[in-house]
């Protein structure tokens, strides 16, 4: 049984407008030990259904799932109360903006004993000790000084280690990294991305990136989900993402990679994602892909099978060397 | 080999911060002795890691600010603040945020006719109109949007609105800083494309600053790598991708995600983050970053020599 099964998750938002779906029908798995990689371009939905998962969603927000278990729990039905005993302690996450993520008005210490106060009931003692141990294995120097120190007397990166630090402080099974390095720059996203790599691998909890960068993902991920408007099209292991695309989105947007190009010109992706109101009503990806039809424009694609990465299309691509093999 | 439009020699930006309560005043180096020339229908990327200097260098260049020691000319003519109205239209900027850099209250026609009402009043207003609504297609949007306002667009249509703009005044260089870091994948190559076909068709020169090297990789012809407001390495983009000479580059070079995932490779981790500019080191700036720092890196600042692709270091890689 899977760490994490969300099957089916769909979100709705209300707005003054209508209703907005911004998750449709997306499906998650996650095993202990797993490195899943979340790619798709701004709204596509990727943050919004871990939020959703979280509780961390506005009321506006209708939430339905045919299934939605961690360890075995149920969280459709969770009290705030009892959401909050696992949120935090066995999942927890880290989010884009490390320096508006963490509360200006106390100290880095102060934040992180919190954490421990709250899911592990240490004492004080036995509180500092611990911030201690695990400021180092997340790699701030001199740890002592940094509990003191308030969220804006850090940089960026180090901002960032200490979400890290505050995540993994009850060693959860499950730590959600939500853009964690879109906001820092190559050499200290390195750093952030070799620490994440590293406590996954220590402690053996499962890990999934959200990130649009396709280069964080080929790095580090091991599977991968590609979502699109609100939809999940693609999911593969990493290495065969990058060789075999299935859906003509995610080899498009592997195309469209400056360092794939092969001329002076890149190809390109025509027209924008669709928005609240201009929703296709077959194939979300039809009005912008180079092989739609007829069929995609009317009918909305149904996944196809794993030896085609569930890709979410009518004419899935590199489809012949599976049904020759 | 043409003449190059923009030289520039030894631009040097500090800002002199005040003492507050808590803290001592003191001189932030922006950008120090910085050269380059720009040739017409080239394509020069400035990259680095925030804090670097690459916006100011931007800033000093589009003339927004007064650069505090060094000179620039712009087709063989030397700028000093009192020359800065007349040059002004030879130099235009695309900044990174479309979202932030259009006005909200202005139509898109407007938005393109205002360069020309301040810098050619007396262009009679039909032409003008006449001019926005041609640069609209340039840029690769359609007639219709001539009336909307800038909400109505997706950002990267509202980046081809910044680039029309910017180019209402026919300048002979503009600035591009970090034009596409703020879009999606698939529009950024959109955005690339376009300008890469506006390059060709206009001869522009671009100031192509960058954070993402594998834009950069695509875009540039040169590239200069700053390091605390300092250029540590200049030369042809093909030389510094393949042979980088000065470790921060090589460094750069591997922290850099490739969209590879058999490319097995050795990242150089770099310790530590990027010192204040408020308080540079004695020595190389990137002495207390660098794995093969000696005692003369700590002491003396290396100096970028003259060759084709040097490097600001004692010990470059071969």
């Amino acid at each position: 049984m899977p760490l994490l099964d969300i099957r089916n998750l769909s979100v709705d938002f209300a707005t003054a407008s209508g209703q907005f779906r911004a998750v449709d029908g997306v499906d998650v798995n996650v095993d202990t030990g797993d490195i899943l990689a979340i790619v798709g371009e701004s709204g596509s939905g990727k943050s919004v259904s871990m939020l959703a998962m979280m509780g961390l969603l506005p009321w506006t927000a209708t939430i339905t799932a045919d299934v939605m278990s961690f360890g075995g729990q149920d969280l459709r039905g969770l009290t705030p109360r009892q959401r909050r005993k696992i949120i935090g302690k066995d999942m927890a996450m880290i989010f884009q903006e490390p320096m508006s993520s963490l509360n200006p008005c106390f100290t880095a210490g102060f934040q992180i004993k919190e954490a421990l106060r709250l899911h592990l009931g240490l004492d004080a003692k036995e509180r500092h000790a611990k911030a201690i141990e695990l400021f180092e294995m997340v790699g701030i120097p001199a740890p002592e000084d940094r509990l003191k120190a308030f969220p804006h007397q850090l940089s960026g990166g180090m901002n960032q280690r200490v979400m890290i630090a505050m995540a993994i402080a009850c060693s959860p099974k499950l730590l959600i990294a939500d853009e964690p390095t879109t906001a820092l720059d190559v050499t200290i996203q390195a750093q952030i991305l070799d620490l994440l790599t590293g406590l996954q691998r220590e402690t053996g909890m499962a890990l999934i990136l959200i990130t649009h960068d396709m280069g964080v993902v080929a790095e580090t991920a091991e599977r991968v989900q590609v979502q699109y408007a609100g939809q999940k099209v693609e999911e593969q292991p990493v290495g065969d993402l990058f060789e075999t695309p299935h859906h003509p989105y995610t080899a498009a947007l592997l195309a469209a990679l400056p360092e794939r190009a092969t001329s002076r010109k890149l190809p390109t992706i025509p027209g924008v994602v669709p928005g609240q109101f201009d929703r296709p009503m077959g194939c979300l990806f039809s009005p912008r892909c180079q092989f739609a039809d007829d069929r995609c424009r009317n009918t909305p694609p149904a996944p196809c099978g794993p030896e085609l990465g569930l890709a979410r299309c009518h004419y899935p691509l590199n489809a012949k060397a599976e049904a020759t093999a | 080999m043409s003449t190059p439009v923009v030289i520039a020699e030894n631009l040097t930006r500090h800002y002199d911060v005040k003492g507050g309560l808590f803290s001592k005043g003191g001189t932030v180096r922006a950008v120090s002795e910085t050269s380059f020339k720009l040739e017409p229908g080239k394509t020069l990327a400035v990259v680095g890691e925030s804090g670097c200097g690459k916006s100011t260098l931007a800033r000093l260049i589009t003339m927004i600010e007064e650069p505090t020691s060094g000179t620039f000319s712009i087709g063989g003519q030397n700028v000093t603040p009192e020359t800065w109205a007349s040059h002004r239209a030879d130099v235009q900027i695309v900044f990174q945020d479309p979202y932030g850099s259009l006005n909200p209250r202005q139509r898109i026609g407007s938005i393109l006719e205002e360069p020309l009402k301040i810098n050619r009043p007396d262009m009679p207003a039909a032409d003008r109109e006449a001019k926005a609504r041609d640069m609209l297609k340039l840029v690769g949007l359609r007639p219709e949007h001539f009336d909307r306002y800038p909400h109505m667009f997706s950002g990267g249509q509202r980046q081809r609105i910044a680039v029309a703009r910017a180019l209402m005044l026919e300048p002979k260089v503009l600035v591009l800083d970090e034009p596409v870091s703020a879009l999606d994948l698939s529009i950024q190559s959109q955005i690339l494309n376009l300008l890469v076909d506006l390059q060709e068709r206009l001869g522009l020169a671009y100031l192509f600053i960058s954070h993402d090297l594998s834009v950069v990789k695509h875009m540039a012809d040169d590239i200069i790598v700053m390091y605390l407001g300092r250029p540590v390495e200049v030369g042809p983009k093909a030389e510094i991708f393949a042979k980088p000479r000065h470790p921060y580059t090589k460094a750069l070079l591997s922290a850099t995600p490739m969209a590879d995932p058999k490319a097995k490779k050795t990242r150089i981790k770099l310790e530590g983050e990027l010192p204040s500019p408020l308080n540079v080191p004695a020595g190389c700036a990137f002495a207390p970053r660098c794995w093969k720092v000696k005692d003369k890196c700590r002491a003396e600042r290396p100096v970028l020599g003259d060759e084709v692709h040097p490097a600001a270091c004692f010990f470059p890689e071969a």
